[in-house]
Formats: C-alpha cells, sequence, structure tokens
C-alpha cells in the first residue's frame, strides 16, 4: 500500500424507482479505497454492495455523492473511458470468441499495435496457467477456466483498479479455496487494487486487507479481517462473521448477571450486549475461577464435525427457569480428548474477559 | 403386451412414412414434371424424360421477368425488414418503455391478421392515399407482413442474452457502436439470419396481399396463377425445383453449422 487513494466514494447514494416508489439501494456510502489494496464489500444480498461496485465501474450513477478515481471526479464519465475493469460474476465471456480474442479485446479497442497485444495477451494467459488454449471457446472450459480468462481479459488492460463481482460464487468448493489463493497471488504479482464484492465471509476475512461490512445500503463496519472478527462493531457484524453468541442484560458494576453465573464487562453498566465467539469458550463442570466469566447452562446438541465439536448449550435464563439463550461453543477434537459433555450435562461454560466484546447498548 | 406393442410400433411407423409421403408428393410431382418431354399444351401425363427445360429455362420471356422481380422485391424487401425488424427486436426484448405493450400487440396482431384483410385495406390505403401500385407498394407490403416474424425471432435471441456481456464490452473500453457490432450482433446473429429467412420465403411466394397491391407489375406466383388457365409450361416446375433446392441446401448449410457450434 502506497497509501494513495484508488477510489473514493463520497456520501453515494442510489435510489431506483420500483412499482411507483423509490427505493434506496445506497444510502449514503463514503470508501477511501487505497492504492494496491484487496479490499472487500461483503454483505448479505440485497445489501447493496454489488450497486457500489456497480456505480464504481459506471454502470450507474449515483444519485447523489461522488465518485474519484485516483482523485479525478469521474461521477459522469461512461464505463469505457474509466481505466478500471470488472470480472462479472457470470464471467460474460464473448461465447463468438476465442480465449484469445476475449482476452485481446480491450486492447482491440484501445487500437494498441498488433505485436503489443501479442506479446501482452501471450503474458497473460501465462500468468493464469491457460497457454495452449488459446484457440478454445469459452463454453469448451471448465469453470475455473472460465474464471481465469476473464481475470486475464480484464488485466491484461492494465488497469489502475479491478472490480470482482462475486467470481468464485459458480465455483464448488476445493475450487474455490484454490482460487482464493490464486487470486491472492495474482493480486501480489500484478500490484493492482482489488476491490471484491462477496456474500462469503470467509472468503473475505481469506483475501482481503480491509473489509467494509455492509447492510441495507449503508457500511455497518470498515476495518481488517481480525478486528471484524474479533471486535464487530455492531450485532449484524457479530452474527453475519462466522457464528457468534449475543448475551443481553443489564450489567451493574461491570457484571452482568446471565444464566446463574456471570459475564464480567469491566467499565460498562446498564443495557449492554456481549459477543463471546464460540471456539473462545471452554466447557466444563466445575465453576471456573472469578477472572473469568462463567456460566450455567444445560447441554442440548453435540455435534461431531470432523475437526471439532459443536455444543449447543441452554442457558437456565428465561423468565420462570424456562430455556432461554443458547450458546454455541466449539471445541477441537485434540489428539487426547474425549467428549467432555454429553446431552442433558450440566455444565460450565466460561472465558477470558478478553474475550468478551461489548457490542454497545441496545 | 410385448406383440400388442411391437404392432403399435409398426403402425407408427407406417403412420408416420404416409405422412411423409403424404406432404412430399406436391413437390416430387413438380420436380418430376419439370423433366417431362410433353407435346400437347398441357403438362400432367408423363411423356418421357428430357433435359429440355433446363437448357430453356429463360425461354418464357415474361415468366422471366415474373421471376426476376420477384427476387428483386424478394431481396430489397427482405433488408429492409431485416434492419427495421432487428432494431425492433433489441428494444422489444432489450426495454420497458411507453408503448412497448401496444408494439408488441401490433407485432402480434400482424401476424395473426388474414392476408386478404391485410391486402384489401393496403389497396385501399394506397387509392385513397394517390399512391401508383408498382413494385414499391409490393415491397411496402412484403415489408410490413414479414416484418413481425423477425421481430419475434430477433426478440427471442435477445431476452436470452446476458446483459452482462454488452457491460463487459464497456468495461472493456468498447464504444456503444463498438459493443452493438462485436458482442450484440453476433450473438443474435442467428435470430437475424432465421427472420432474413423467413422474410425471404413469405416475400417469394406471397400471392394474396401481393395480388391487390401489384399495379402492372408482375411477380412469380402472380405469372403461374395467370397461366393456370392456358397451361402452365414447365419452365415453372424447373424454377420451382431450383429455388425449393436452394432451400434445402440452406437449410443442410444450418443444421451443419448448428452442429459444428453445438
Amino acid at each position: 500500500m502506497t497509501g494513495l487513494s484508488a477510489i473514493e466514494l463520497e456520501d453515494v447514494v442510489k435510489e431506483y424507482l420500483s412499482h411507483g416508489e423509490v427505493v434506496q439501494a445506497v444510502k449514503g456510502v463514503t470508501l477511501d479505497i487505497a492504492e494496491g489494496e484487496f479490499f472487500s464489500l461483503l454483505g448479505p444480498s440485497g445489501c447493496g454492495k454489488t450497486t457500489t461496485m456497480r456505480m464504481v465501474a459506471g454502470f450507474e450513477q449515483p444519485t447523489k455523492g461522488l465518485v474519484r478515481l485516483h482523485g479525478q471526479d469521474v461521477t459522469n464519465v461512461p464505463p469505457n473511458k474509466r481505466d478500471i475493469n470488472m470480472v462479472f460474476q457470470s464471467y460474460a465471456l464473448f461465447p463468438h470468441m476465442s480465449v484469445w480474442d476475449n482476452v485481446a479485446f480491450g486492447l482491440k479497442q484501445k487500437k494498441t499495435p498488433a505485436d503489443e497485444i501479442r506479446r501482452r495477451v501471450g503474458e497473460m494467459l501465462e500468468i493464469v496457467d491457460l497457454t495452449g488454449r488459446e484457440k478454445r471457446r469459452p463454453r469448451e472450459m471448465s469453470g475455473g477456466q472460465q474464471q481465469r480468462v476473464a481475470l486475464a481479459r480484464a488485466l491484461v488492460n492494465r488497469p489502475r483498479a479491478l472490480l470482482l463481482d462475486e467470481p468464485l460464487g459458480a465455483l464448488d468448493l476445493k475450487l474455490r479455496q484454490a482460487m482464493q489463493i490464486e487470486l491472492k497471488r495474482i493480486q501480489r504479482e500484478v500490484g493492482i487494487t482489488f476491490v471484491y464484492v462477496t456474500h462469503d465471509q470467509s472468503e473475505a476475512l481469506t483475501m482481503s486487507d480491509r473489509i467494509a461490512v455492509m447492510n441495507d445500503g449503508l457500511v455497518e463496519q470498515l476495518a481488517g479481517p481480525r478486528e471484524i472478527y474479533e471486535r464487530p462493531a455492531s450485532a449484524f457484524v457479530a452474527g453475519f462473521i462466522g457464528t457468534s453468541n449475543l448475551l443481553t442484560g443489564t450489567a451493574a458494576g461491570g457484571v452482568l448477571k446471565v444464566g446463574g453465573g456471570r459475564v464480567l464487562v469491566p467499565g460498562h453498566d446498564g443495557e449492554v450486549t456481549v459477543t463471546v465467539r464460540p471456539e473462545k469458550i471452554t466447557i466444563g463442570t466445575e465453576e471456573p475461577a472469578p477472572e473469568r466469566s462463567g456460566v450455567r447452562g444445560t447441554v442440548a446438541e453435540v455435534v461431531y464435525l470432523g475437526t471439532y465439536n459443536s455444543y449447543a448449550v441452554n442457558l437456565a435464563d428465561g423468565a420462570d427457569g424456562a430455556d432461554g439463550t443458547v450458546i454455541t461453543v466449539f471445541q477441537q477434537n485434540a489428539h487426547d480428548a474425549t467428549a467432555t459433555a454429553e446431552r442433558g450435562d450440566s455444565v460450565w461454560l466460561s472465558w477470558q474477559t478478553q474475550h468478551s466484546y461489548v457490542i454497545g447498548s441496545s | 403386451m410385448r406383440t400388442r406393442g411391437r404392432l403399435g410400433d409398426r403402425l407408427l411407423h407406417a403412420y408416420t412414412w404416409l405422412i411423409i409421403i403424404w406432404l412430399s408428393s406436391p413437390i416430387a410431382v413438380m420436380i418430376l414434371f419439370g423433366f417431362n418431354d410433353k407435346q400437347s399444351k398441357s403438362n400432367t401425363t408423363w411423356q418421357g424424360f428430357t433435359l429440355r427445360w433446363y437448357a430453356e429455362l429463360f425461354d418464357v420471356s415474361d415468366l422471366t421477368v415474373a421471376l426476376r422481380n420477384s427476387l428483386v422485391i424478394a431481396l430489397v424487401s427482405t433488408v429492409i425488414t431485416v434492419v427495421i425488424g432487428t432494431m425492433l427486436g433489441l428494444a422489444l426484448g432489450r426495454h420497458r418503455f411507453r408503448g412497448s405493450g401496444a408494439t408488441n400487440f401490433l407485432v402480434f396482431a400482424a401476424i395473426s391478421t388474414p392476408e386478404l384483410v391485410m391486402g384489401a385495406s393496403l389497396l385501399s390505403l394506397f387509392v385513397s392515399g394517390n399512391v401508383p401500385r408498382d413494385a414499391n407498394t409490393i415491397i411496402i407490403a412484403h415489408v410490413l407482413f414479414s416484418l413481425s416474424f423477425v421481430v419475434v425471432t430477433v426478440r427471442a435471441r435477445v431476452v436470452g442474452l446476458d446483459p452482462s456481456l454488452e457491460e463487459a464490452a464497456r468495461d472493456l473500453g468498447a464504444t456503444a457502436w463498438g459493443t452493438f457490432r462485436q458482442v450484440t450482433l453476433p450473438s443474435i446473429m442467428p435470430g437475424v439470419l432465421a427472420g432474413a429467412m423467413l422474410s425471404f420465403a413469405l416475400s417469394i411466394d406471397d400471392y394474396v396481399v401481393t395480388s391487390f397491391v401489384n399495379g402492372s407489375t408482375v411477380t412469380f406466383p402472380l405469372w403461374i396463377v395467370g397461366a393456370v388457365k392456358t397451361g402452365i409450361p414447365p419452365q415453372v416446375n424447373v424454377m420451382g425445383t431450383l429455388i425449393f433446392g436452394i432451400g434445402v441446401l440452406i437449410a443442410v448449410a444450418n443444421a451443419v453449422a448448428a452442429r459444428r457450434r453445438a
């Protein structure tokens, strides 16, 4: 990262007219994406992430706000005059052209000399490992190969930034994981800003330098993967990224009483929501030491998941002793581990205070 | 069970062949009588094999003029129809706009209108507008009734077209015209070609509408109908055979191309 801005969005709003009603798809997004950064827009479908990207590409015009590329206002510049390229979710490879002609398309539009086109297309096909398949038609190739053609077709133009719209969505899990690593390698190799749109949180966590988590047309949190996971800014982020346990109640003197136990929230008083990640929780039969947070409950479900067990524990915090909050706990299947709890067992759940993260009064 | 199934199969087989024979016998008769060494005026009884009519193909001069008129009219009206029809099909397949519903309805209405009605109303339109009837009015009429077929085939193709293809072209730096020429048109080409062939075929053998608006211009079908009373010369069979042969060649070429594409 050089610290220079590649893409800036300034309070961008996008409104649609749908059945006579104005719908806000994007409700005021401000972003500053640095040069060379791998930046992800993460969120559920309908959160406005694709619309935001399409405004950067120039396929949509913002209703309000500004889009800048490398400091230049491009809000009203058509897509063919923007120095960025996009990899489409459907790949959008031209079906009537060979792989070679697909990749050479952008250079031909710019009237690049033929020998330079030959050299650059050849180099790019080498980078994406498709040398020898120049004459193939897109439909004669596998999903992963088509994906790499789409990537080559965009990158061969040496754009200042590359936009990727859920490019791995159509691939199976194994291939997706391989392509994640591949994408990251290519990004390092070409040193171009990548803006990556996805609804897959693990994909975003794996590849990104920074992630903007979007919900309902707004950015809920903008931070690095670790911070987003460890310190979610809202209940939405906590719930969307991985599995998360939410405990709500009234804290007094830095202690929140739940389910026959207590959660230590130093410095907080009144209504609070606390999140704890399932893998931070230890399951046991003994009451934990006082410096740890601990709650009591009954094991409702044990699921064996290979590398770990997942427990669902009912806390005895419901009104009149009814079942209350369900806490999910992951426990690693270490080589000496035996099942520490069975269905119906009464257990203590405990964790270190640093793993309780208060996301504010709800 | 098994024998009944076999009997059913045989019946279906026989029935299928009957249909095929029934459909192709007029064509077979047409081709055959193009080789008939006829001596009398009428060409209805077989009198021996000859290639004379192929050698004397253009000897009936007003028939030759009629065929040339038909070919020119079919070609010109097809070009006009394909250009307008492709634009209409693109607009209707891609966008919803004020009047798109009405346009869609009109396209369908033009297909379902009886030719007799279309011919008669066109004639009264031309007469009341004081437009002289000639090859031009025939071309206008042919564009009118074949336009809908081009619109329908192109629209079907456009609806199935991934809109991100055109966005990708724009994204890669192509202008609006460059995108149309390099991406949109090649993608919808099968629809455009199918529409063009339909349009040509409809034009070259149209009798009903043409007979209302032709003025003194005679086309191939009009000439044949006129010659029925005096006896149709074998040259008509030969021309029909050639037109049919070209049609078959195009169909075969299309099938081969489709197989190669698949």
